[in-house]
């Protein structure tokens, strides 16, 4: 069985006798009454006298004032309160009327606890599809009439036998073949492209930085646009500026060696 | 008169629409058009249908019902990461089209490109699309991975959705690569030849790293089969597979980054 507190079982028996007393000094009242005296004792458990009579009252004077029910709550109310008279007690309504009363009004702060902020947002369809769709036509289109212009080469049958000069990797791989004339095949072809690849990966758990604008981040935007830059001018280097031999040239001079 | 010229024009397009209703109506078309899709009968643009458009496609599900304001415009994304899956849709149907007319083996597959650019309806503009679009493609990833980066979209939550792409860059190099050597002409031999060279002098394992993409001590027959097999079946299939976690990380880490 569980314990009900001291102090909480006291407040109950204080409010016990409260509502007995209050109880006590009603009860005369209704038994003075006559005929409804029963029905109106056991209303008055649930629903304060001067309220019923007061509804009661309003009914009457709705229903044009008949004398029956004009005197009934006339009586009712002289019983209840006795210290009033014979006066009907004050009606305690509002400015309209108002029967109920503010009792108090509770924050929504203090009971609910907002954390997701509305964000401004629209329809996926129409406002992202039709772009969507606008830019994938554009794309087809551009590589239809592009393809329809340009062939893709196709050089003569792979022969073992005869190397071109130069020999050229894929547009992409130019920039580690541009390394190889500087380092040692295995730190171009290997060391430095997986620790490019590794440090890619680990950008974002390197970068300790919250912040997404481009004001607070000078340091990452430089070294990454460093980063690209190196990449963009070793394969430009060596699409273009790579002849035969792998020697320098100038494209404007000796042409370009250079097939996608 | 004037009445009977509208009239018979009027007549046809009333038949037209009569025509139209009553295929809208019917059971086959409501049974492939889902409730809220524009082709179904009734649509109108409300935001109950505009939700249903994109929560009944299988297609565009892939996208939330809706985005972020911001998100919407082309300035921000530059629709760089759209246009490389729709580059990637591209190349696979372009793709399966070519293999219709191609065998690798080192003494048929220079001939069989040869064939389709000269017996092939549109083979030789569907190969264009496929070379120019494998180039455009390895470009749009690239520049993808800038966007992101500038936008430091890589920040919490998204660090993994950033190492996928990565990833996804790195699989994509290697498509464009085995794709490379297909067509066994001399650009395509050599070039493979500088890129696998480089690749023997990984440490330790260099030999073997080697043997195993040659599928042999040198580039021949054996290393176009085993090159052909990972362009078209294995590369694509791995690459699907983190697309498909890269899309859901998208969602799933709160949709596209920003505002900055």
């Amino acid at each position: 069985m569980t314990e009900i507190p001291e102090h909480l079982l006291k407040r109950a028996q204080e409010a016990k006798a409260k509502a007995a007393a209050k109880a006590g000094g009603d009860a005369p009242a209704p038994a003075g009454d006559g005929g409804d005296a029963g029905s109106a004792a056991d209303d008055a458990g649930k629903i304060p006298a001067h309220l019923l009579a007061r509804s009661q009252a309003a009914r009457g004077g709705a229903e044009g004032g008949g004398v029956a029910t004009a005197e009934r709550p006339a009586g009712g109310a002289v019983a209840t309160m006795p210290g009033a008279g014979a006066q009907a007690p004050p009606l305690a309504t509002g400015p309209e009327g108002h029967t109920q009363r503010l009792l108090t009004v509770v924050k929504a702060g203090s009971i609910q606890d907002v954390k997701a902020k509305p964000v401004d947002k629209v329809h996926t369809w129409p406002h992202l599809l039709v772009g969507e769709f606008v830019a994938c036509l554009a794309l087809t289109a551009f590589l239809l009439v592009f393809s329809a212009v340009v062939n893709a080469p196709l050089l003569s049958l792979a022969n073992f036998n005869l190397t071109p000069n130069p020999s050229k990797a894929p547009w992409y791989f130019l920039g580690l073949q541009e390394l190889l004339t500087m380092f040692h095949p295995m730190v171009a072809g290997v060391t430095i492209p997986g620790m490019g690849i590794f440090a890619l990966i680990l950008a974002p758990y390197t970068d300790r930085n919250p912040s997404p604008r481009p004001e607070d981040r000078k340091f990452a935007i430089s070294l990454f646009t460093i980063f690209l830059m190196f990449w963009a001018v070793l394969v430009i280097i060596g699409s273009f500026f790579r002849g035969p031999g792998f020697n320098f040239t100038f494209p404007w001079i000796d042409g370009v060696f250079f097939d996608l | 008169m004037a009445r009977t010229v509208e009239g018979h024009e009027g007549g046809v397009a009333e038949r037209l629409s009569k025509r139209l209703e009553a295929m809208q109506s019917s059971q086959a078309w409501n049974s492939i058009f889902r409730p809220g899709s524009i082709f179904r009968k009734g649509y109108t643009d409300s935001p109950r249908n505009r939700s249903y458009v994109i929560m009944n496609s299988v297609l565009y599900h892939l996208h939330p019902v809706k985005v972020k304001r911001h998100a919407v415009k082309v300035s921000y994304t530059l629709c760089l990461g759209g246009l490389s899956f729709f580059l990637f849709i591209l190349l696979t149907v372009t793709g399966i089209f070519l293999m219709f007319f191609y065998r690798p083996t080192a003494a048929q597959a220079w001939d069989d490109i040869q064939t389709l650019h000269t017996s092939v309806t549109f083979g030789l503009l569907v190969r264009n699309m496929h070379r120019w679009g494998a180039h455009l493609m390895v470009l749009s990833v690239f520049l993808h991975m800038a966007r992101v980066f500038y936008h430091g979209a890589y920040k919490p939550p998204r660090e993994f959705n950033w190492v996928i792409g990565v990833i996804l860059l790195t699989l994509t190099l290697l498509l464009s690569f085995t794709g490379y050597l297909l067509p066994w002409d001399q650009l395509a031999l050599w070039a493979v030849t500088v890129g696998t060279n480089m690749m023997g002098y990984t440490p330790v394992f260099g030999d073997q790293v080697r043997f195993v993409l040659l599928g042999g001590v040198e580039i021949g027959t054996d290393t176009l089969l085993r090159w052909y097999v990972l362009h078209v079946l294995m590369l694509p299939f791995v690459l699907v597979l983190f697309l498909a976690v890269h899309f859901w990380r998208v969602r799933k880490d709160g949709g596209i980054s920003g505002p900055l």
